[in-house]
């Protein structure tokens, strides 16, 4: 009797408050996990399975750039190395099983010297695997920590985060022999075993990337509550007043800068299984800014609205960019600038701004303050 | 703990050739409440920012026995020296008590930050009470009035465990009644720190300093007690010439004043 009652004083205000997280994520894994599959074929499945990818991404811009106010606008780089980090395993385990040494690509346009020495690691899954997730954080560590030392930010660190990724698609265009060059990683037939042209392994490959967003949702969220997430939105705010209170701001911003960049490994490599390529254009300029966007329009200090933002989308680009091929560069171009410009907070955000103008105290829509 | 005294010896800061601080020696006792005063640009504030690393400086700067030139900002904070600047800078999106936190916790372990916070630290709750925002602690920072980010911004240096205050015009654009809370608030944390205050407000120095240092083209020119700096000539010269106004201003017009009442 006394449990029942003390449980059933809470107002429930509070236990609304108390439960709203775990049911929202209750709530995802259903309708990832079980609504989705079920009322989706086959085809529309595996487009959500790539678009979840790039939700994984978005998860990490909110972290990066929503909370601590770094414009990643390079996080093709980190998607490309985990996604050719897995490729080049599948490859070497499609021409394993069908009694070669060599990637099929490699055969055609290699040098005829074998198998280059920095590929031949990749024929052991579990390097493969940590590689995926180990070798963007380590690019992203290695970078940050020169450039959050040397206190570059904002604009030059965008551009610089750009130049990184051209270069990157640009060097592997130039490597024809090693890494198939323009047409980059394709035609992949297995996955672990699993052939990829069986459409319930396809499925497999979707539930996969479906839990792999959850477990990082709730790890971003995790972070978000956090002191470090606290933290991370004062070295946003004002990195001057933090490095007076005795922390350096630089490995603030390494910590979420190098989370950010192992999430797009991770997205970079789920992306492989699920839509069966890797490639320069696909990880460049305009892809670059494509995983921002998303976050951007949904809201990119919110989690939820980074990861729904950025499945809208792409959503909206495979649909328009068929209708339309030439107009939705364009349209990706002006989304972004009105999001940023005009509504910061994203469409998460739209609900106060509405409010607050409603009841006149519009002062500070843009949480902007000089 | 009654504080960390500061021993400054021939300092120097130079800005493309102009000397904004020229050779100054300064000795500040522990648990003093130290005024630095001077017209606008004798170096008050560049002082201030040599000692906390902010600009490069040569010469001698102890504090506890350890030099501090050379060393990058966050390890002269860890070290226990707090600052505030000219305008207020709290963490407006998060709430007083978020701040005092983040004050408190730079030293933590990678454990205690990836966590949630469970309870408040002891040291928060005492800077809550010292500087009275304990009703204001779950507003966020930045909805707070003019005064209230103040005090807030020596709280959060209280939560740091400084031993060494640097206020860089604490009261400019106080009420009066904020002025009088915030001397009061000075006179308990002094109590067990050191305080530097740079101020431009005579009467308020008056009030509150229990010694005083003049400051003028990057020189020292009078150290004392407040009679004793008042009386000395050279400062009526340069500045206590404007005591004699009735409102005090945040910001003098001119970079050096000239005497015209009191000389």
């Amino acid at each position: 009797m006394t449990t029942t009652t003390t449980t059933s004083t809470a107002p429930p205000v509070a236990l609304l408050a108390r439960f709203r997280v775990p049911a929202g994520f209750a709530l995802g894994a259903v309708l990832l996990l079980g609504a989705a599959p079920l009322a989706l074929s086959d085809f529309r499945l595996s487009l959500l399975a790539k678009y979840l990818c790039y939700a994984i991404v978005a998860v990490g811009v909110s972290l990066a750039w929503g909370r601590g106010g770094l414009m990643v606008l390079g996080q093709g780089v980190f998607f490309g190395l985990g996604g050719y980090a897995m490729a080049m395993h599948l490859k070497l385990a499609d021409a394993a099983a069908t009694g070669e040494t060599l990637p099929d690509f490699m055969q055609l346009y290699g040098t005829g010297d074998g198998l280059p020495w920095w590929w031949a690691p990749f024929a052991n899954p579990a390097f493969a695997l940590a590689m995926t997730v180990l070798l963007p954080m380590a690019v992203a560590a290695l970078l940050g920590f020169f450039v959050f030392q040397r206190r570059v930010k904002g604009a030059y660190f965008a551009i610089l985060s750009q130049a990184l990724a051209a270069a990157l698609a640009i060097w592997l265009v130039g490597q024809q022999a090693t890494t198939g060059g323009t047409n980059g990683l394709t035609d992949m037939q297995g996955f672990f075993g699993y052939s990829l042209d069986d459409p319930v392994n396809q499925r497999m490959v979707y539930f996969i990337i479906a839990v792999v967003l959850l477990l990082l949702m709730a790890l971003a969220r995790q972070l978000f509550v956090s002191r470090y997430g606290e933290l991370l939105i004062a070295v946003r705010d004002s990195e001057e007043r933090v490095r007076f209170l005795g922390y350096n701001p630089a490995s603030v911003k390494l910590v979420a800068y190098v989370i950010a960049a192992g999430m797009a490994g991770l997205a970079g490599a789920l992306f492989v299984p699920a839509v069966g390529i890797i490639s320069p254009a696909l990880i460049g300029i305009v892809p670059s800014i494509g995983f921002v966007i998303g976050a951007a329009v949904g809201g990119r200090a919110s989690l939820v609205g980074a990861v729904l933002g950025a499945i809208a989308v792409a959503w909206a680009q495979s649909t328009l960019s068929d209708a339309f091929p030439a107009a939705w560069t364009y349209l990706q171009g002006l989304l972004f600038v009105v999001a940023v410009g005009f509504l910061p907070g994203g469409l998460a955000s739209l609900g106060v701004v509405l409010r607050k103008r409603r009841a006149g105290t519009g002062t500070r829509t843009t949480g902007e303050t000089v | 703990m009654s504080g960390e005294g500061l021993t400054v010896r021939d300092l120097r800061v130079t800005f493309d050739g102009f000397k904004a601080v020229d050779g100054v020696d300064l000795d500040i006792r522990p648990g003093d409440l130290r005024f630095l005063i001077g017209p606008n640009g004798a170096g008050k504030t560049t002082l201030v920012d040599a000692v906390t690393g902010l600009v490069k400086s040569t010469g001698s700067v102890r504090f506890g026995g350890e030099e501090l030139i050379g060393k990058p900002v966050h390890r002269i904070a860890r070290m226990g020296i707090g600052r505030t600047f000219q305008t207020a800078t709290v963490f407006e999106e998060l709430t007083v008590l978020q701040n005092l936190d983040i004050a408190a916790g730079a030293g933590r372990g990678v454990w205690t930050m990836l966590r949630r916070r469970k309870d408040i630290p002891e040291a928060v709750t005492k800077a809550l009470e010292t500087t009275g925002l304990t009703d204001l602690r779950d507003r966020p920072a930045g909805v707070l009035a003019h005064g209230q980010k103040q005090w807030l911004e020596i709280g959060m240096l209280l939560v740091q465990d400084v031993k060494l205050l640097l206020l860089d015009e604490p009261v400019a654009g106080m009420s009066h009644d904020e002025r009088e809370a915030t001397g009061e608030l000075l006179r308990r944390v002094s109590e067990d720190h050191t305080v530097v205050v740079i101020e431009h407000d005579m009467d308020f120095m008056r009030s509150f300093a229990r010694s005083v240092s003049v400051l003028h083209a990057g020189k020292v020119l009078s150290e004392g007690s407040v009679a004793e700096v008042q009386a000395d000539p050279r400062v009526q010269e340069v500045y206590l010439g404007r005591a004699s106004e009735p409102e005090p201003t945040p910001e003098p017009a001119a970079v050096s004043v000239p005497a015209t009442e009191e000389t």
